[in-house]
């Protein structure tokens, strides 16, 4: 399982606290009111309530698996195809600066 | 003084120990981008090789490289790893440089684990693991003079988004900042031999990230550390890290710690500055990409790729010491710079191995020398060792067989670089000798002190009479027979 839970604590039905809303609302970097906030973590607690359901199952017999399809290896060759024309991609943005995207001012570096 | 004033490196304060991992990003040399059919090309016009994958539009699907694949496995085995099924993972994070906000990596099950790599001083360092994940697009922040936090606004390339990467992380066993700059060459040496990179620092081609802390010296314990980026260069990497060793000192010597962090590099004032508290793993929110099958290798594959692996730094460093006479210094050079080769077939074409190393690796440090053939240099290096050249005229022949081509003799005759005969050279020391009889008698009777003084002024004397065409070896070698008849 790569998604753990241990670094904020949820009361004792598993539920997510107001906390942990405003904690992954920043990582995603949006701004919500404590009401929204409330409401957020009762719809992700939805999510992690069936997942629980699911986690309930018994597996004990049934290979780990990571994805639907029995398959593995699904590669292409490293051959070049066309791009995209340059004016067409721009032509989406709502900001364009000699060829570049042009973006609000980050804060803060990459991770 | 600062370390880079001497020129040399402070060792830590007594009592303390460096304990240094490196993170080493690579850019796969490959055709294409990792996940879509882009070019993977340096330098190009801004977004000019874009696609929907790439630039994260809604309802494209990534498909592995099969290239990329394939040279993270050979990287992963010429490090001595273990290759291994792999699953690709989604890191979430929000900046402009990954348009999809996650950027496709492998976390638990990573392609290669548990390698190792040889120094040239004979240390080993381990590989944690080498994982395969695509590079980011390029952000340039403008005005603010520079300063990100100060940007007006920033631009964005996405040229570079999705270029085939492979992070080797070493375990912490690097011990001190030339440990790690040798670290750094060595990888570089492996990646050229292996071929799956160009891997050129200066173009960003290869990124090193290093983790620094300190403890003190024989514990076990491993301290906080800090993540030091924007090391450019190798002078760079080791300059942060005797720093950001010595703060740590200073903080734990004042009953403070540092805190766990990642730092930025500032080459202009010598110093890392803070940058952004360190995100822990679980907020990337690590998941297997649905988009994503697994990677699982064939026995027949990885028997594949290391039956077609070349012969590797260490190993060439080996064989060329074995051939005899080539000391580690030099042989470390002459693998770094790809002429080991040559100097084992201009060996094996009779020349001697001391000389031919020395005047390679003193006199052939140019990136233009193909035009140098083994038997060009071996019969160079006969001719200098036969007295018929004299050092310094064996390397001004070297230097223009490496510019314009041709041999040796021809080079030295058109030169005037004539042979100058054993016999020749004695009549002329004879002259010498008789010109200057008291000089003469002084050498004789001399002690070690005034034979070497005389020595000097007597083959000066020979160089004036010959222009400057006799060997001083030589001279040295007639003086002392002469001496003793």
């Amino acid at each position: 399982m790569l998604l753990e839970r241990a670094a904020y604590p949820s009361d004792v039905s598993g539920r997510i606290t107001r906390a942990e809303a405003a904690h992954v609302a920043r990582l995603a970097r949006l701004r919500f009111r404590d009401e929204e906030l409330d409401e957020l973590a009762a719809q992700l607690s939805a999510v992690l309530d069936h997942a629980a359901d699911v986690e309930a199952l018994d597996v004990t017999d049934i290979e780990p698996t990571s994805h639907p399809h029995p398959l593995v290896n699904v590669m292409r060759a490293d051959e070049v195809r066309a791009s995209l024309e340059r004016d067409e991609v721009l032509a989406q943005a709502p900001s364009v600066d000699s060829g570049q995207f042009r973006v609000p001012p980050i804060l803060g570096e990459a991770p | 003084m600062s370390p880079a004033a001497t020129g040399r490196e402070q060792a830590l304060a007594e009592g303390w120990e460096l304990v240094v991992g490196l993170e080493v990003h690579v850019e796969l040399s490959t055709a294409t981008k990792l996940f879509c059919g882009c070019a993977n090309r340096f330098g190009d016009e801004p977004n000019t090789n874009v696609c929907p994958v790439c630039l994260g539009l809604p309802g494209s699907l990534p498909v592995p490289n099969a290239t990329a694949v394939s040279f993270a496995m050979r990287l992963g085995r010429a490090l001595g790893c273990e290759v291994q099924g792999a699953v690709f993972a989604r890191k979430n994070y929000f900046y402009p440089d990954m348009p999809k906000d996650y950027q496709i990596s492998q976390y638990d099950q990573p392609t290669s684990i548990d390698g190792r790599l040889e120094l040239v001083d004979g240390h080993t360092v381990g590989i944690e693991r080498a994982h395969i994940e695509e590079d980011t697009g390029k952000t340039t922040h403008i005005g603010g003079g520079g300063r990100i936090h100060d940007a007006d606004y920033a631009l964005v390339d996405y040229n570079r988004a999705g270029v085939p990467l492979v992070e080797i992380v070493s375990r912490p066993d690097i011990r001190t900042a030339e440990q790690a700059r040798s670290y750094v060459r060595e990888l570089r040496a492996v990646l050229l031999a292996v071929g799956v990179s160009d891997a050129r620092m200066e173009e960003g081609s290869m990124r090193v990230d290093a983790n620094v802390s300190v403890r003190p010296a024989g514990a076990d314990e491993l301290r906080t550390r800090c993540e030091i980026k924007n090391l450019s260069s190798l002078r760079s990497l080791g300059r942060a890290i005797v720093y950001e060793a010595q703060r740590h000192v200073e903080l734990w010597t004042s009953g403070e710690r540092p805190r766990q962090e990642t730092r930025h590099w500032d080459e202009a004032r010598g110093r890392t500055t803070p940058g952004r508290s360190k995100e822990d793993a679980e907020d990337y929110r690590y998941f297997q990409d649905p988009d994503l099958v697994p990677l699982a290798p064939e026995a027949d594959t990885v028997a594949a790729i290391d039956a077609a692996l070349p012969p590797l730094p260490a190993a060439r460093r080996a064989e060329l010491i074995a051939v005899g006479g080539v000391g580690a210094a030099d042989a470390a050079v002459l693998v770094e710079r790809n002429q080991d080769r040559l100097v084992r077939a201009a060996v094996a074409a009779g020349a001697d191995p001391a000389v031919t190393a020395t005047r390679v690796v003193n006199d052939l440090a140019t990136d233009n020398w193909s035009r140098v053939t083994p038997d060009g240099l071996a019969a160079l290096v006969a001719m200098e060792t036969a007295g018929q050249l004299t050092a310094t005229q064996a390397k001004q022949v070297l230097a223009e067989m490496a510019e314009a081509g041709g041999a040796p003799d021809e080079i030295a005759r058109r030169r005037g670089f004539e042979a100058m005969a054993g016999d020749d050279l004695a009549a002329v020391l004879e002259e010498v000798i008789a010109d200057n009889p008291d000089a003469w008698d002084r050498y004789r009777a001399g002690d070690e002190t005034e034979r070497k003084k005389l020595a000097g002024f007597l083959t000066g004397q020979v160089m004036r009479a010959t222009k400057g065409k006799a060997d001083g070896a030589a001279i040295n070698r007639l003086l002392e027979q002469h001496a003793d008849q």
